[in-house]
């Protein structure tokens, strides 16, 4: 395996580390407030759904990214109002919309377009295409830095920038901001958040409705960059590995970045090793490439290496008469 | 924010309020259809028609109702330990490879003893796979929702792994098993009612579901009338004070998950012994996470449980036929349906609770004096 093939190993797993990335993000921004959130994987679907639709219908990529958001940011309102008003078991709404996700895209999709459930295919322009950043050209003859220019850094869309940018963004809006502070604060104890006059459900409506925006980008990546078109089932299991790295990054920024990007290059392995024997081993079984992630996080959830300790108010509702 | 609410007379609580919240799911459901642009009375009509209008519905209706005591047992039995147990899915698909293996190899035995080996060996697979989120939750604290989420991830790859590579009979194209001996399988009525002179259309309905009915007056037996049913109850619903009345709650834990998953693979004997007879590939179909809104909708509760897991029995069965008749209602309604049931019966239990509080505390008022 040479140096061309590893660049575009790690080229396809920046890839399919984004929808990744920004669904970690999301379920990061919602249980550091608080707010337990399994429904990522739901949300993904609505979102991919509502972006391939609307660029459908307008033609407009950029309306298909506003109408994933905005559908987005409705269902995670479903999962706040239950968490928050209605003080209900967090993983059971997280479950409820996970199910009604993954039947409703598919039914609205078989019901207007009639293909069992797949959008049609979007034209060039209805997408979020591949950015050519400057000198490209000029720098592709360059030894180790014109291909790592021309596959890892160029070459990807807005949602991919935007998305890595996400991670920054986070991290300074969580630790270095006034708002930041208070809504790390009423995930590990919300009782001390509202002594202080803040209002707790109004904070932890905040991180839900950012949650709601960012599963949105994760979703739209899906059927207007990645692919052309929405499926259903689509997002085939990557909310629970978004879920799993969030548990693996211990609900931090940083390492979030690193694990998705970890758990994408896996993903890009297990595809490109199929049925390649490796040197000691010999052929290593896809599946077991594809469990990794899966049985890493168990192993690090059980304290095996290190512990992750989730938000200490996580899962709680908050009830304010006490 | 709000006053305490008075308590409720017992039967708005056990039947009314229930009842109104299964009752939300399904008006939404009728809204969903309508506004798919078809008619949610007529779907209903042909819905109820295919899943009862005759026996071969019938058969079937109780075939995916068998699946579903089985998986909403599993999860009930975990929420009275206060555990939320997502990987019944998992824990039934590994049960399969038990029930498969000990078909297939254990061949050697006498007569219909294979048969019952071949449930033991299911829900033994299914127990031990359970048995792992469940002793990192009681002895390393790891949250079973999560273990067990990713355990069905685990569950999916390794029997896929299997299927493919390793049991496959060489030269076929499906990743399925090689078929189970006559003596390996689970009995279907039709085929036992047909010496008596009964006919009865040849549907997969078979004796698992006499076993699910058992192991449902089983479940009401352990958790209502024994002291581990209590240990499990005095678990769900404090641990602290249980530790105070003597009992281990890492001992409860694990021993309700073994339960949980061994009820989980009760399915193995339903499809994979009573009707497949061999092991397929995904064969759970998503059996396992319909058990969390049957859970939800029974109660919890052994009597609820049989009676949602029939009609969602009906809802699987007669949204298939549904389906034929209206293409523009798949079957992806079925799970918008579950979704709502789960949403609406779970998430949102508490949302009529008030309304009706007050509808009734009206009407019981007294004039003043």
């Amino acid at each position: 395996m040479g140096f061309e093939d590893l660049v575009s190993i790690l080229g396809s797993g920046i890839r399919l580390s984004v929808p990744l990335i920004c669904a970690c993000l999301a379920g990061l921004w919602s249980e550091r407030s608080g707010v337990v959130d399994i429904g990522l994987e739901g949300k993904i679907l609505v979102g991919a759904f509502a972006a391939a639709a609307v660029a459908t219908f307008t033609g407009s990529a950029w309306l298909g990214l506003g109408g994933a958001i905005l559908a987005t940011i409705a269902v995670s309102l479903v999962h706040g109002y239950a968490s928050i008003d209605q003080r209900a078991n967090q993983i059971v709404s997280g479950t409820a919309i996970n199910m009604v996700a993954d039947g409703i895209t598919a039914l609205i999709g078989n019901a207007i377009w009639s293909q069992g459930g797949r959008t049609p295919q979007l034209p060039d322009t209805a997408l979020f295409n591949a950015i050519k950043l400057p000198f490209v050209d000029a720098l592709a003859p360059a030894p180790f830095i014109g291909p790592i220019y021309k596959h890892l850094i160029s070459g990807h869309d807005l949602i991919t920038y935007f998305g890595f940018a996400c991670v920054p963004l986070t991290y300074w809006a969580l630790y270095r901001t006034r708002f930041g502070l208070r809504l790390r604060a009423v995930g590990e104890n919300p009782a001390a958040v509202d002594t202080a006059g803040l209002s707790v459900r109004g904070l932890r409506y905040r991180a839900v409705i950012i949650c709601g925006a960012l599963v949105g980008l994760s979703g739209a990546y899906l059927s207007i960059s990645q692919a052309a078109y929405f499926q259903p089932h689509m997002s085939a299991g990557k909310g629970f590995i978004a879920l799993a790295a969030l548990v693996f990054a211990k609900w931090r920024p940083w390492p979030a970045l690193a694990t998705c990007l970890l758990f994408g290059v896996l993903d890009a392995l297990a595809t490109r090793l199929q049925g390649v024997p490796l040197p000691l081993v010999g052929p290593v079984p896809v599946q077991a490439i594809e469990a990794l992630p899966y049985l890493l996080t168990v192993v690090l959830l059980a304290g095996f290496i290190g512990k992750a300790i989730p938000p200490r108010a996580s899962g709680i509702p908050y009830v304010k008469e006490r | 924010m709000s006053a305490p609410l008075k308590p409720l007379p017992a039967w708005a609580d056990v039947a009314l309020i229930p009842l109104i919240n299964v009752a939300a799911a399904f008006v939404i459901s009728g809204l969903v259809v309508l506004a798919i642009g078809e008619n949610p009375i007529e779907a209903v009509q042909i819905l109820i028609t295919g899943a009862l209008g005759d026996l071969e519905g019938i058969g079937f209706t109780l075939y995916y109702a068998t699946s579903f005591i089985f998986t909403g047992l599993a999860v009930a039995i975990c929420f009275h330990a206060g555990l939320f147990n997502i990987g019944v899915e998992g824990q039934a698909y590994v049960a399969g490879l038990g029930a498969a293996l000990a078909a297939l190899y254990l061949g050697f035995l006498p007569g219909y003893s294979l048969a019952i080996v071949a449930i033991l060996a299911g829900a033994l697979f299914g127990a031990a796979f359970a048995a792992i989120p469940g002793y990192l939750q009681a002895k390393r604290d790891a949250h079973i929702v999560i273990t067990t989420i990713m355990f069905n991830y685990v569950a999916s790859a390794l029997m896929g792994y299997l299927l493919v590579d390793v049991l496959r009979v060489p030269g076929q194209m499906n990743a399925e098993t090689a078929g189970f001996s006559k003596y390996a399988i689970v009995p279907q009525f039709h085929a036992l009612l047909k010496p008596l002179g009964i006919i009865w259309p040849d549907t997969p309905f078979n004796l698992s579901f006499l076993l699910a009915l058992a192991c449902a007056y089983g479940c009401w037996l352990l958790i209502w009338r024994t002291r581990l049913g209590y240990a499990i109850r005095a678990v769900g619903a404090n641990p602290t004070a249980a530790i105070y009345g003597g009992i281990s709650p890492a001992r409860v834990t694990i021993l309700t998950t073994l339960l949980s998953g061994a009820l989980a693979g009760g399915m193995a004997a339903n499809v994979i012994l009573g009707e497949e007879h061999r092991l397929i590939l995904e064969y759970t179909a998503g059996f396992g996470f319909v058990g969390i809104a049957v859970a939800l909708m029974g109660r919890a509760h052994p009597v609820g449980i049989v009676l949602a897991a029939i009609l969602f029995g009906m809802l699987y069965q007669g949204g298939a036929e549904l389906a034929f008749d209206k293409p523009k209602i798949s079957r992806d309604m079925i799970v918008v349906i579950q979704g709502l049931v789960v949403l609406f019966a779970g998430a949102l239990e508490h949302v009529f609770r008030r309304p009706v509080a007050t509808l009734l505390a009206r009407r019981t008022a007294q004039p003043p004096i």
